[in-house]
């Protein structure tokens, strides 16, 4: 069905018609790079685990302590000042699930779009010239939902956009939110991860931050989930979509910065 | 955070007037409302670190509840306040949560600043 919101809209780029499958031992190192704490185990939990599972160095360089974030768990047992440590927490655990090292970047929760990029994308360049992975994943700048995951986005892009041609990795993008809306504007995705055999630790990792997903796992366990709820869980706990970014694509998002 | 008792933050308001307090006050619906069945876009706002100094700051409402203090010039004012707390800081913290436990209104005061990340 076509989607009334996107029809018209331009096309970002052309991707394949059938994604190629992740494969972790043709990977030399991840890196995830998103703002929030948690965003890595939605977006990526079960990747990250296949590839540690091939003895692949994966590292998760989160923007923000999420410490800004309306989640304080069910029953509430945070509150906005002690939110920042109990997140750190929760993301250690569920990078330790993952079996992913975890490294900050200490940006304030929902501001990321109002730092400097530039400034921003060298600390991000600097990591990935240190940790040489074979793969980023960043969000898709413009089809992220949230104004932190596009921000970030655009500046892992521009990190990679800055490496040396032969010092790149190849940029993997998280498309968020309707996805049928962003297969009409992106197509398909390239790449697809089977998480068959990780899946049971992305739900670990999941219930590690507790902060964030109780409520969630309340519906869950009630299976009291409206219709959106139970795609959203098919969709969380199936394969891991990424769309392959060209660096030098110069997004929607980014041409209407100010 | 405990439910709000009115006679505790009261007293809370009281302790902290005629001097220079750090302010924190926030309101959000969250940033994924786009993606609920209204499409709503969110609607979020927060003043972090903000200096004031009230003269009156009171506490009013059956539940949820609204506080203001009255500056020199011009007023601070939060309504749907359901916890409180005091923290280990000596921070005032109030909150409103909705029926899941999520935050949808904050007014907090503090001697200290806020931490920062």
């Amino acid at each position: 069905m076509a989607n009334p919101t996107t029809a018209g809209a331009p096309v970002e780029t052309t991707h394949a018609a059938t994604p190629a499958p992740f494969v972790p031992a043709a990977e030399r190192g991840l890196l995830v790079v998103l703002p929030h704490p948690d965003d890595e185990t939605f977006s990526s939990g079960g990747t990250m685990a296949r590839c540690a599972d091939a003895g692949v160095p994966v590292t998760y360089l989160c923007g923000t302590y999420g410490d800004m974030g309306r989640r304080m768990g069910r029953p509430a047992f945070a509150n906005r000042e002690s939110l920042r440590d109990i997140r750190e927490r929760e993301l250690a655990d569920a990078c330790a699930v993952l079996g992913a090292e975890v490294r900050m970047l200490g940006l304030r929760d929902k501001c990321v779009e109002f730092e400097d990029p530039i400034e921003v994308a060298e600390r991000v360049r600097a990591v990935i010239e240190e940790l040489d992975p074979s793969t980023v994943v960043g969000f898709y700048p413009g089809y992220a939902v949230h104004a932190d995951h596009d921000a970030l986005g655009l500046i892992v892009q521009l990190a990679v956009r800055a490496l040396p041609a032969g010092r790149r990795p190849r940029l993997l993008a998280v498309a968020v939110g309707d996805q049928e809306a962003n297969r009409a504007t992106l197509g398909e995705p390239d790449v697809l991860s089977d998480i068959a055999h990780t899946v049971d630790r992305k739900i670990a990792a999941l219930r590690a931050h507790r902060s964030q997903t109780e409520a969630m796992f309340v519906k869950w366990d009630e299976d009291a989930e409206d219709e959106q709820g139970k795609a959203f869980r098919d969709r969380l706990l199936g394969g891991e979509r990424f769309y392959l970014l060209d660096p030098h694509h110069v997004t929607g998002y980014e041409r209407n910065r100010p | 955070m405990h439910p709000i008792d009115r006679d505790a933050v009261q007293a809370e308001l009281d302790r902290r007037r005629e001097q220079p307090v750090y302010l924190h006050l926030e309101t959000t619906t969250g940033s994924y409302t786009a993606l609920g069945p209204d499409k709503k876009p969110p609607v979020i706002a927060f003043v972090r670190n903000a200096q004031v100094t009230y003269a009156r700051g009171v506490v009013t409402g059956p539940g949820p509840y609204r506080v203001g203090l009255k500056l020199q010039d011009g007023w601070v004012y939060a309504d749907g306040l359901t916890d409180f707390v005091v923290s280990e800081r000596d921070e005032l913290l109030l909150a409103g949560h909705d029926h899941d436990g999520y935050l949808t209104v904050a007014l907090q005061l503090s001697a200290q600043p806020f931490r920062e990340a």
